[in-house]
């Protein structure tokens, strides 16, 4: 039956009529045997445009449109809806992009005319086989996942649980806080970390509608948005925080001793340990890796002072299965890890620190209790110095972006150190000042006028041990000079780099990364927190390095619109999906094999397609040797005749 | 004088990547001849080599495939398949004696306009010397 198109072209002003003769394509596409009626317009998309539209739709009784127009990705909803609005189905309404793809790259309005015609009547032919379509119907398990207990992670979850929804948080260390809870105090107004933070892991262990599961990874995520399901891993404790008492008496007895990670080496703990004195959840863990054993015939000693009887050597690893509908993934950050930087010393000399162990020593709850000392001998250090893009901005060996938060801490670093040695000489070696940010380049300034902090615009080249002191050669590039500095301590600004393991994390979880291993979101400007994948959503530095506020800046947007999926009763998938011809399909199962999203599977010797699963990519349709499966709207035998209408002539 | 040759490509773009590349051309009003006319499909996976031979038979004279870069298809990994599967229609073109410079493969990203028009500059005047394509031309 032959269909009753209408072709509506917009001028966009002169956007389009001023390189495309609109009229002309409209009067050509008149003569095409399916279109009814063809008419232009100087703007479609406005109120009286759409009324157009809508008026021909009904006057002309038409049951398929196409707008020549913008990019479908700009009006391509307005003009559905308006088709809707006149009582046709949406998807019998196509966008012929003739400006972004014609109007605006050509000069030549003949060429140009040629071309938007040829695009136009490819659409026609396009739409005149499509079929009218309904929106695939999913229900929405209303609950949400946050992956990492950092500080976007934490937000995320107080956020989508303070709007009314149940809310899993993984975390895979024993305690939730992240790398923020390491930090002593945080620019630009030097808020002590610990006493903003704390009063949020609080609310998130007292939170009825957040389940906690520390110590936990997440295994597999399967499903799809509104309806997925997770494994996750929780790794025995060996210690029932409802019995324990956090008496301490187990800490006095293990006899192993392994460096702190939390203090990053600085410090040591017990192979049966509490994080930091604040961790939630408040109780011991044993670290099974570095304990001498299970076996009470080789240690045993704190089993046998735990009055309360919380440890217990039999505790196993479980496996929990939760099913939620929006996944919020904050996997944070790690530090460029010093043994890269050879020039630096590659990370053997105990007084050259990275940016979080400079954090620890600053920090009140720290190894030294606040008081900067050198971890060598235990003295006071009188000249520091502090470099900064230790990493980054490298392309050529180490990471090409700039990781952002460097320049302010630094100038935080030695503003503190100054502060804490007022005789003391701090100096930071910096390519440039990036202080972007509601009161950071004032802060920089305390630092240079009020702290005396001296700035050295250069990098420096080699680092090395002598006579006790730590020499670093550089360059003063702004007053063309040489620089050696006798320091007692050399603090290193690394890069920021996605946690460890998030690679294979990114994998499992089939999300893409950018080239530098960061989450790579769906549109740069637009969909920021987004990933491609629907359902999934970025918060904090997994994403890109950034600061603290940023961070939870986008935890409270990726929760918002995680919040947006948990929300729906239902949620509607594209009906665009593959579609199996039975008598066709011979159940080779190659589509089976191809298929990105495990969309497809042999039923009785033949392909069947999981609508609710299936994303419409076609990779099925091009692999199929017997034609048998193919993308509804977007057939072979629609782009056959597109490509047809396209060669013209 | 006669009217200088004027190729025909049809270019397959992928709606994710290249077709949101040459979109990206436009809205930086960058400059590209009219011979390509675009059509956007879902995935550089969908992309069967019966559309590329379609596309000859019907007297185009280039075609372009055009997905995301390796390793950042929008559906994971269909331009993977597109790889293996140009792969064997390069192969074929040399096979039946088609000039290999009539088929092209490109990876364009959302972000790069400026490729999409070098590249697009670059096959027109590739196509040029080569004269129109008669080989796999069906006569009307």
């Amino acid at each position: 039956m032959k269909k009753r198109t209408g072709v509506f072209v917009c001028h966009c002003g002169i956007n389009i009529a001023g390189t495309v003769d609109v009229k002309n394509v409209a009067e050509d596409l008149a003569k095409h045997p399916d279109v009814v009626h063809s008419e232009d317009y100087v703007y479609m998309c406005s109120d009286p445009g759409q009324k157009l539209i809508e008026n021909s739709i009904k006057e002309h009784n038409l049951d398929s449109v196409v707008v020549a127009c913008c990019s479908p990705n700009l009006h391509e909803t307005t003009f559905r809806n308006c088709a809707k609005a006149a009582g046709i189905n949406e998807f019998q309404c196509e966008i012929a992009n003739i400006r972004e793809q014609c109007s605006w790259v050509h000069k030549d309005k003949l060429k140009a005319t040629e071309k938007a015609k040829k695009i136009t009547r490819s659409t026609v032919e396009h739409v005149v086989k499509n079929k009218s379509l309904e929106p695939i119907s999913i229900p929405v398990t209303r609950r949400g996942l946050v992956i990492g207990g950092g500080i976007a992670g934490i937000q995320a979850a107080l956020d989508m649980a303070n709007s009314g929804y149940e809310v899993v948080l993984v975390e895979k260390s024993p305690s939730i806080g992240g790398h923020m809870i390491q930090l002593s105090e945080t620019f630009p107004t030097l808020d002590c970390s610990q006493c903003i933070l704390t009063p949020k892991m609080v609310d998130v262990s007292k939170h009825p509608k957040i389940k906690l599961l520390t110590y936990s990874e997440v295994q597999e995520i399967s499903g799809y948005v509104g309806n997925f399901k997770a494994k996750i891993l929780k790794k025995p404790t060996y210690v029932d925080p409802d019995k324990c008492t956090l008496c301490d008496k187990c800490l006095d007895v293990c006899p192993i001793v392994v460096p702190n990670e939390f203090d990053l080496g600085l410090t040591a703990r017990k192979a049966i340990y509490i994080p930091f004195p604040q961790a939630i959840p408040a109780t011991y863990t044993l670290d099974i890796a570095n304990c001498p054993g299970l076996l009470p015939i080789a240690c045993g000693k704190c089993i046998d002072v735990c009055e309360p009887g919380a440890i217990d050597y039999d505790m196993k690893p479980e496996m929990i299965e939760e099913e939620i509908g929006s996944i919020v993934l904050a996997t944070g950050y790690d530090l460029y890890d010093k043994e890269n930087m050879k020039e630096y010393g590659s990370g053997k000399y105990a007084d050259v620190l990275d940016g979080l162990q400079f954090e620890r020593l600053l920090s009140a709850s720290g190894p030294t209790m606040g008081e900067v000392l050198r971890p060598s001998d235990h003295k006071v250090p009188k000249e520091v110095v502090f470099i900064q893009c230790v990493g980054s901005r490298d392309p050529e060996l180490h990471c090409a972006y700039c990781s952002k938060i460097c320049c302010m801490y630094t100038a935080k670093h030695a503003m503190l150190y100054k502060h804490h040695v007022p005789d003391g000489q701090a100096y930071v070696f910096y390519i440039d000042i990036r202080s972007g940010g509601k009161n950071y380049e004032e802060f920089v300034q305390r630092a240079k006028e009020e702290d005396g902090v001296v700035y050295l615009r250069g990098k420096v080249s080699k680092i090395f041990e002598e006579n006790g002191k730590i020499t670093v050669w550089g360059v003063d590039t702004l007053a063309g000079k040489d620089i050696e500095i006798n320091a007692d301590m050399v603090v290193l600004a690394t890069a920021m780099r996605p946690a460890k393991g998030a690679e294979e994390f990114a994998k499992k979880l089939k999300v893409s990364l950018d080239k530098d291993g960061f989450l790579s979101e769906a549109h740069p400007k637009l969909r920021p927190v987004e990933s491609v994948t629907a359902g999934l959503f970025f918060a904090g530095a997994a994403q890109a390095p950034k600061d603290i506020p940023e961070a939870v800046a986008q935890a409270s947007g990726a929760a918002a619109k995680a919040i947006i999926i948990l929300s729906q009763d239902h949620l509607f998938h594209s009906p665009m999906v593959a579609k199996v011809s039975l008598n066709l399909c011979s159940g080779c199962g190659m589509c089976v094999d191809v298929c990105p999203y495990d969309a497809l599977s042999l039923k009785n010797n033949k392909a069947e397609v999981n609508e609710v699963l299936c994303e419409g990519c076609g990779t099925c349709s091009a692999t199929c040797l017997r034609a048998a499966i193919e993308v509804k709207n977007i057939t072979p035998g629609q782009i056959h005749e597109m490509i047809d209408a396209s060669v013209g002539g | 004088m006669a009217e200088e040759f004027e190729p025909k490509i049809i270019a397959f773009l992928c709606k994710w990547c290249s077709s949101a590349g040459s979109d990206l051309a436009g809205v930086s009003r960058m400059n590209y001849p009219p011979n390509v006319v675009p059509i956007t499909v879902m995935c550089s996976g969908s992309v069967s080599p019966l559309y590329i031979f379609n596309a000859f038979q019907k007297g185009a004279d280039g075609v372009l495939v055009s997905g995301c870069h390796p390793g950042d298809c929008h559906y994971i990994k269909g331009n993977f398949y597109a790889r293996r599967r140009i792969a064997l229609v390069k192969e074929l073109i040399e096979y039946i004696g088609l000039e290999p410079q009539r088929f092209k493969m490109a990876w364009v990203s959302a972000a790069e306009g400026k490729k999409y028009t070098q590249i697009i500059q670059d096959f027109v005047q590739e196509l040029k010397p080569l004269g129109p394509q008669t080989k796999l031309r069906r006569e009307k």
